[in-house]
């Protein structure tokens, strides 16, 4: 019981962290280098929530990010929506054309499925830029307007948007955790280690692979949403396939399917890209060989990695403790434990 | 009748698998599907489950067409199946495993697992129970929280069992539940097999074991080249001339000699 | 009319190029299943081999090309060796995460090693000849020519040799092919270099036409991608096919559609398809 105190206390400690973190450091790049970790970890959860649950690699989530991210800035600045609503559109948005893209590309299977989303995020690529009327094309959009204030709440400083980032962050977490412990995300896992016995018992794979990429492609488009206010310009480099692989990259480092792998992969990556500054452009010489060790050597990742060594630890403890066994009953509730 | 398959035909490309197939099973019978490799069996039970469409003929199930559904509506109406080689989920627990199989009978979606509904909570209890139920039922119980990749195949072959249980079938598809396990642990499972129609289920299974065939099975169909070359009970098949010339000759039977004894 | 018949001609020798990478690309997915994203890596890896080489030690083109072919086969043979061989019994999604390790690795080593910048590989093969009233350089043809040499050659390889049959009895029926005894492990290691040579061949011919730069690979490997699904996956006369045809529609897109979205076509092409036939226009050609 201690173990399971222990990890709360760290969920606990690291919340108040957060929470204290714009008061700790003083530096405003940081601060800055921060925020833009957690906006990468939101869309690394909806990475998550689709290939990690279910197990069907997507290449076209960055393009998702883009429609989130140009949809916001698009409606503001060209359209002169209102910031909220055009950020609600930008939700929509993403998971509406997720669900149309979905509703096709769930037909092929592995890697077809691979396959036909690398090719429809690279026309989402191409098409953002190249309508040059209406994206800007290379040149970009800029002049996107900070979030909106909300009553009282302003968001002008970089201290109030660390906050608003950080707010929907912990709503996609809490949302990834309710998933993965429910009997959707079971369904999802029993989808992800074998469609056909899935389908045996009752399970359509289809229509979870669908809804899962659905969720995906939201948290995508918050995250491009939010990157978007935040950085204020966007280019068609944010739709490029290379991004793409660089979330997938955090996710896998992370821990793919577990709960906190998102948050630890991308912040430990962005701090590692920050510290290799001098390395700039050509820091994947290092981090490509790594992702490939990592996917032979230790493809759970660091949270995996870490969650399996515990759990052998704590079967070896109880079966120290085995003599004090009780007789098994049905209890009425049950922690989940899994992965 | 309770399941009906009638003509049944699956062709690939030139190859037919399954010729103008008849099988008639009754409620509460064991019934068996036996024959040398190759005969066209997993072939026939993928045909009845749904996971390949048949090129004709028809499959009813207590009274219901369910040719060409797809294997999930299968399930729900009522007939559980097993694979030779079950792919359960090895980082989970056993219970894990099991309580995915009551997901047909639950109808929590995304808003529920989101807000944790009551319906959620209470779909979720259920089942648990009936995940421990179905443990209980098939000798594991002492498992539940064992990971998979830590029990013996026996035991795995048991959860796959208890899994299929779980989604409350009327017909249960075995396809070669004693595969890989010693003959002391066969016995076990045509035990534990002989007291699922005991609970009012009816099992159809595919199986090389002769021995557990024939003190288990109500009937038996023989394949041969996917063509039925015979029906009937344990003692008639022991005796029939196309049976034995299938299993020793491995001649080619025409389709004349398609009966029912 | 004319015009047709020289956007013709762009378009086949735009095709040759995209063939001579589909063939490796679908090769290495026959016989070892594998959807090899690095691919793309490989061909750009090869104009640069070909350019230093050509500038640095002042090697002809064409023995320079030589060159680049025997270093990127060896660089694909390390890939299978150091990467994939370790992760074949593991799941698809672990192979596609290593091709993308791999890719990731090789664009940024081009960086590291030749700059980001574009790079021109000059071409003593500049001039224009004219035939049947068309104009077309030098370099063209001899993209046209080279190709169908170069495939000839595969073919006479895979035809008429031993070890060749060996790899067309693996990429039609694996499991059957072990059983007769073919060295998968060899196979393996052939395939890839093949595979890797005709990546480099690839991009010497085009490079002259084209730039050369770090991510030059990425589009030519997606469309790769295209051809062989439209081809069938595994299928070597799909993907000659296929990568004509993609060369051709491109080139007629750019002139009677438009020139900016021409890449496009590959990919709509591609998303039809899929549509329409979720497993491709030749299905069962791969098991």
């Amino acid at each position: 019981m201690d173990k399971v105190m222990n990890i709360r206390n760290g969920v606990i400690l690291t919340f108040i962290i957060t929470l204290l973190l714009p008061f700790i450091v003083q530096s405003q790049y940081v601060l800055h280098v921060v925020t833009m970790a957690l906006i990468w970890a939101i869309s690394v959860y909806g990475y998550n929530m689709n290939v990690g649950y279910v197990g069907s690699l997507s290449l076209a989530h960055v393009g998702f990010f883009a429609i989130g991210a140009y949809t916001l800035g698009l409606l503001t600045v060209k359209a002169g929506w209102n910031f909220w609503l055009a950020f609600m559109a930008a939700l929509v948005l993403s998971a509406a054309i997720g669900f149309l893209v979905g509703l096709v590309s769930f037909r092929t299977k592995g890697h077809f499925f691979a396959i036909y989303t690398m090719c429809v995020g690279f026309i989402i690529y191409l098409i953002i830029d190249k309508w040059d009327s209406l994206t800007g094309g290379v040149r970009g959009l800029i002049g996107i307007p900070h979030p909106a204030p909300i009553g009282p709440l302003t968001f002008d400083t970089l201290t109030s948007q660390y906050y608003l980032v950080l707010f929907f962050l912990a709503v996609t977490i809490l949302v990834a955790k309710r998933l993965l412990h429910s009997l959707l995300g079971r369904t999802f896992l029993a989808v992800n280690n074998s469609e056909e016995l899935a389908r045996a018992i009752g399970i359509s794979t289809r229509k979870n692979q669908l809804l899962s990429f659905v969720i995906s492609c939201f948290f995508a488009g918050l995250a491009g949403a939010l990157y978007a206010s935040f950085v204020r310009f966007i280019g068609p480099d944010i739709a490029s396939i290379v991004l793409g692989f660089e979330m997938l990259m955090y996710l896998i480092i992370g821990g793919i399917g577990t709960l906190a792998g998102p948050l630890v992969g991308t912040l430990l990556m962005v701090w590692l890209t920050q510290s290799l500054q001098f390395l700039q452009d050509s820091r994947m010489v290092l981090f490509g060989p790594v992702l490939v060790l990592l996917v032979i050597f230790y493809p759970q990742g660091i949270v995996g990695g870490i969650t399996n060594h515990w759990r052998k630890r704590r079967k070896r403890s109880d079966l120290k403790h085995s003599e004090s066994k009780l007789p098994k009953q049905v209890p009425s509730h049950r922690v989940n434990a899994r992965r | 009748m309770f399941l009906k398959v009638e003509q049944l035909t699956k062709r690939f490309g030139g190859l037919t698998a399954n010729h103008n197939n008849d099988l008639e099973v009754h409620k509460g019978h064991i019934h068996a599907i036996i024959g040398p490799n190759g005969a066209g069996k997993t072939t026939f039970f993928n045909l009845i489950s749904g996971f390949q469409p048949p090129t004709s003929g028809t499959i009813t199930f207590k009274g219901t067409d369910i040719t060409g559904m797809p294997p999930n509506k299968i399930a729900e109406r009522g007939i559980a199946r097993t694979f030779q080689t079950t792919h359960l989920f090895e980082k989970a627990t056993v219970l894990d495993n099991v309580m995915i199989g009551n997901r047909l009978r639950t109808q929590s979606g995304f808003w529920d697992a989101i807000f944790r509904t009551r319906r959620e909570r209470r779909e979720e209890k259920e089942s648990l129970n009936k995940a421990y139920k179905v443990l209980e039922f098939v000798g594991l119980p002492h498992l539940a929280d064992e990971p998979i990749a830590g029990i013996t195949q026996e035991q795995k072959k048991r959860v796959a069992f208890a899994l299929a249980l779980a989604t409350e079938p009327e017909l249960v598809l075995l396809d070669e539940p004693a595969a890989g396990v010693n003959s002391g642990e066969t016995d076990g499972l045509a035990a534990l097999i002989k007291k699922m129609t005991k609970r009012g289920l009816t099992v159809c299974l595919i199986e090389h074991k002769m021995a557990m065939i024939m003190s288990l099975a109500d009937r038996i169909t023989v394949l041969n080249q996917g063509e039925r070359i015979a029906e009937g009970t344990p003692k008639e098949i022991q005796n029939h001339p196309a049976v034995i010339e299938a299993y020793l000759g491995g001649g080619q039977p025409e389709s004349s000699r398609t009966e029912t004894v | 009319m004319d015009l047709f018949l020289q956007q013709l001609l762009n378009g086949l020798s735009t095709g040759s190029v995209y063939t001579l990478v589909a063939l490796g690309l679908t090769m290495v997915f026959g016989v070892l299943h594998i959807p090899n994203f690095a691919h793309g890596a490989f061909y750009m890896i090869g104009a640069y081999v070909t350019l230093t080489v050509m500038t640095i030690l002042g090697l002809h083109y064409w023995v320079a090309m030589i060159f680049s072919v025997f270093v990127i086969a060896s660089l694909a043979v390390l890939s299978d060796r150091l990467v994939y061989h370790p992760l074949r019994n593991a799941s698809p999604l672990q192979h596609m995460i290593a091709a993308v390790g791999i890719l990731l690795f090789l664009e940024a080593l081009a960086q590291v090693l030749w700059g980001a910048d574009y790079r021109r590989m000059e071409t003593s093969y500049d001039d224009v000849v004219h035939i049947f009233g068309l104009t077309v350089t030098e370099q063209r043809l001899l993209i046209l020519i080279a190709a169908v040499v170069i495939m000839a050659a595969l073919h006479w390889f895979l035809r008429k040799t031993m070890i060749g049959s060996a790899i067309i009895a693996m990429a039609q029926n694996r499991e059957g092919a072990y059983l007769v005894g073919i060295n998968a492990n060899v196979i393996s290691v052939l395939t890839f270099a093949i595979s890797g040579a005709l990546a480099a061949a690839a991009a010497t011919l085009a490079s002259p036409i084209n730039l050369i730069f770090p991510a030059m690979g990425n589009l030519v490997i997606m469309k790769a991608f295209v051809i062989i699904i439209i081809g069938g996956m595994g299928s070597i006369p799909g993907a000659i096919l296929g990568g004509y045809l993609l060369g051709v529609a491109e080139s007629f897109g750019a002139t009677y559609i438009s020139g900016d979205y021409k890449d496009m076509i590959a990919f709509v092409l591609l998303v039809i398809i899929l549509t329409v036939k979720p497993t491709g226009l030749f299905p069962g050609r791969v098991h």
